[in-house]
């Protein structure tokens, strides 16, 4: 019984493997590993020519459930991942009402078993409220399945209160995720500051928004010696003052999106505003950093920062529409188009990147690996796939993408979580 | 001079989309229309039975109005539809109150709107004319072209002149339109202010930078002045207006050390003594009402242009 696969070409993040192998999955775990494996009444598919890797796991991803579902559900998001190639994503805690509760954590660990597409981890708040103001019951959020905290959408910008919450989350074992953003360094910006900014004559943020906050945050994790993970790095000067935290041994951690190693802000030119997210797209000179970054380890992950919103509320005057994207069904093709065909990143670092780092990070044992005993979490990839990101074709509620229109060679073949397969092209 | 240019634009949204020729072919129809408005009868039919809208999200006498008597005395029907609300207080979409007021078969639009690229996005969305009458700190192109039209009449023509514009460069979309206008006409370009109004990159648009206000107008055959929004004080750009009108407005002692047929310019309105003292105003070199006068004719140019010469290549 289960799911058998026949020869697959494993990509582990420490090992790409030469010969064939077939795998068995049973019981939502990977049971047997080996040359010819025979299993009678399973059943099998035949992945000759693809890649096989351990599930992909986006650990930065806006649901809006519970408060707007009119933008994406549990439901849609955890099929948008699903075709997009993830078996696990966690969900940012700027819901209405927010994440700050054992309630509204256990309501949607709840729904996302029954929807039973991806797996999906809500993070926490910081404070309550994500107010700036108290912390949350960091213990009872763990204990209701939240394996990060993050006020994102915002800092904490309370230097005081985040010291707080480092060493409460210390003791508490529990990872604090950073929203990098000085609000009154980037008050009313709505694109990068720069050339392009002052052309468009839009209120810029400048990249010291972010940094400054990132610097605060490597000397409370110094201080403290705390951890911390920088969400969704945008710009050269984090990736160098993160490069520098980690050569000291700060116990700091990273992630950057892919627009911000795809576009600059030079797709603000004709003010649409599905070119408009925080942090905003930046400079080629920054996409290049975060690349670099992305290669020597410096970022250690890839996520989306998927930010469902309806038409509605983005078709309105570009400073007035909302933050973000929705990610999750172009990240694999970009990730392969960007980083992979270029050769800054092999085959085992996209794993690495976008599955074995994150689960590391967030403390998902058995996830992130193919080996025997581990869930059966596996993406399939297909490099030669040519496809092209159609409006029509997305499954996510929203359709805010600065992609649609866009080809792409290599893409998700089949999507196979907790032993099913939940996608398949 | 290219009259022989053929137009093929029928929306003036930023300068940038505008090449020399094209500029320079405003200026001169402009020249034409100017005579218009010193008749007894100060209306031609050039653009009967068109209908033209402004459509104004924020506040504005000076421009509004210019643009209704550019529109009337070229014989087009206008109304005025002017809203402080922003479409996403309102639940309608702008695209969608434009459309609407299209509909009833409108052939040009004009619009301001506090935010940039506003009358971008319609251009895009509508098959009607759509002029930027001014766009957050982006872009005024209109204000441009009057102002390079009274350069032209005092000065014959842009192309070597020293211009210098001087006040809040930041939030400036006038500063921008002429920027790039002057730019391409040939005009050395200086822009000066305080560091903290000056936007980042600025020298990318090819003028240099100045934070001296004696030293940007010494050799200046234009000085242009910006209003100065007293509220950026509060908003801490400034220590204090007073300390700007000291270092940055322009009075007869600190005009005394420039070019004696220097031309002093303002897009209105003025706040007097800060940018400028009331002599300075009022006095020999400035051309500030003579602005507001080409204004009209700059406008009828514009409006002729685009909906008098080419309108059926459109969609």
């Amino acid at each position: 019984m289960g799911l058998l696969i026949k020869n697959a070409k494993i990509i582990n993040a420490d090992k790409e493997h030469n010969q064939l192998q077939d795998i068995h999955l049973d019981k939502g775990k990977i049971v047997k590993i080996g040359p010819s494996i025979k299993v009678d009444g399973a059943k099998t598919i035949d992945v000759k020519g693809k890649l096989v890797m351990p599930g992909l796991i986006d650990i930065h991803v806006h649901l809006r459930e519970p408060g707007r579902e009119d933008k994406e559900t549990i439901e849609t998001g955890s099929m948008a991942a699903a075709k997009g190639g993830f078996t696990t994503i966690m969900c940012m805690p700027n819901t209405r009402p927010v994440i700050d509760n054992c309630m509204i954590a256990e309501q949607i660990i709840d729904e996302a078993k029954r929807v039973g597409l991806t797996n999906v981890i809500p993070i926490g708040a910081i404070t309550k409220g994500q107010k700036d103001e108290e912390l949350v019951d960091m213990f009872e959020l763990k204990e209701a399945g939240c394996l990060a905290l993050s006020d994102d959408g915002k800092s904490v910008v309370n230097s005081q209160l985040m010291r707080m919450a480092m060493e409460y989350a210390k003791m508490a074992d529990i990872l604090l995720i950073e929203h990098c953003e000085d609000p009154l360094l980037s008050a009313g910006g709505s694109m990068n500051e720069g050339e392009q900014s002052t052309r468009l004559g839009l209120k810029g943020d400048p990249y010291i928004s972010e940094s400054v906050i990132v610097s605060r945050d490597i000397e409370l994790a110094k201080y403290l010696d705390a951890r911390v993970h920088f969400a969704h790095m945008s710009t050269r000067r984090c990736v160098e003052l993160i490069r520098f935290a980690k050569s000291q041994g700060i116990k700091v951690t990273a992630e950057a999106c892919p627009h911000h190693f795809t576009l600059t802000d030079e797709a603000v030119g004709t003010f649409s505003t599905s070119a408009k997210m925080n942090p905003p797209l930046r400079t080629q000179d920054d996409i290049e950093a975060i690349k670099e970054g992305i290669k020597d380890g410096t970022i250690d992950c890839i996520v989306t920062d998927h930010a469902p919103h309806t038409k509605e509320d983005k078709e309105v005057e570009f400073d007035h529409a909302p933050f973000g994207i929705i990610g999750l069904e172009t990240s694999v093709g970009l990730t392969i188009s960007e980083l992979v065909r270029p050769k800054i990143l092999s085959w085992c670092e996209m794993v690495d990147r976008m599955s074995t780092a994150p689960a590391k990070i967030v403390g998902l044992a058995n996830k992130g690996v193919i080996q025997e005993g581990a869930d059966a979490d596996i993406t399939i990839i297909d490099p030669e796939l040519e496809w092209e990101f159609k409006l029509e074709e997305i499954v996510s509620k929203s359709k805010n993408s600065p992609f649609i229109g866009r080809k792409f060679k290599g893409g998700v073949d089949t999507t196979i979580f907790n032993g099913k397969i939940v996608y398949q092209i | 001079m290219t009259k022989s240019t053929v137009w093929t634009k029928s929306n003036l949204l930023d300068l940038h989309d505008y090449s020399k020729e094209e500029i320079e072919m405003i200026l001169e129809t402009a020249k034409s229309f100017k005579e218009i408005s010193s008749r007894q009868v100060k209306k031609v039919p050039a653009l009967r039975g068109k209908t033209i809208v402004t459509l104004f999200f924020e506040p504005s006498t000076r421009t509004r109005a210019s643009f209704e008597l550019a529109a009337k005395r070229l014989s087009a029907d206008t109304i005025n539809i002017a809203s402080s609300a922003s479409s996403i207080t309102k639940g309608e979409s702008i695209v969608d109150t434009a459309k609407n007021i299209e509909a009833m078969n409108v052939d040009l639009i004009i619009v301001r709107h506090g935010s940039a690229g506003v009358p971008r996005v319609l251009a895009q969305n509508l098959k009607s004319s759509v002029v930027n009458a001014g766009d957050g700190c982006r872009s005024h192109p209109t204000q441009a072209l009057l102002d390079m039209f009274t350069i032209v009449e005092e000065k014959r023509e842009i192309k070597g002149l020293n211009v210098t514009i001087v006040g809040d460069i930041l939030h400036s979309r006038v500063a921008r339109s002429n920027m790039i206008g002057l730019i391409k006409l040939g005009a050395n370009v200086t822009v000066c202010g305080p560091s903290t109004l000056m936007p980042i990159g600025i020298e990318s648009y090819g003028v240099k930078v100045s934070y001296n206000v004696d030293e940007a107008i010494k050799d200046a055959d234009v000085i242009m002045l910006l209003r100065l929004q007293l509220e950026r004080q509060k908003e801490k750009f400034l220590p204090s207006v007073r300390e700007y009108a000291r270092k940055f407005g322009i009075n007869n002692n600190r005009l005394a050390k420039a070019k004696s047929d220097v031309l002093i310019m303002h897009p209105g309105p003025t706040n007097r003594g800060v940018e400028l003292s009331a002599d300075v105003a009022d006095g020999a070199r400035s051309v500030i009402l003579n602005q507001v006068t080409n204004g009209v004719a700059v406008r009828m140019a514009v409006l002729y242009l685009l909906l008098g010469v080419k309108k059926e290549s459109k969609k």
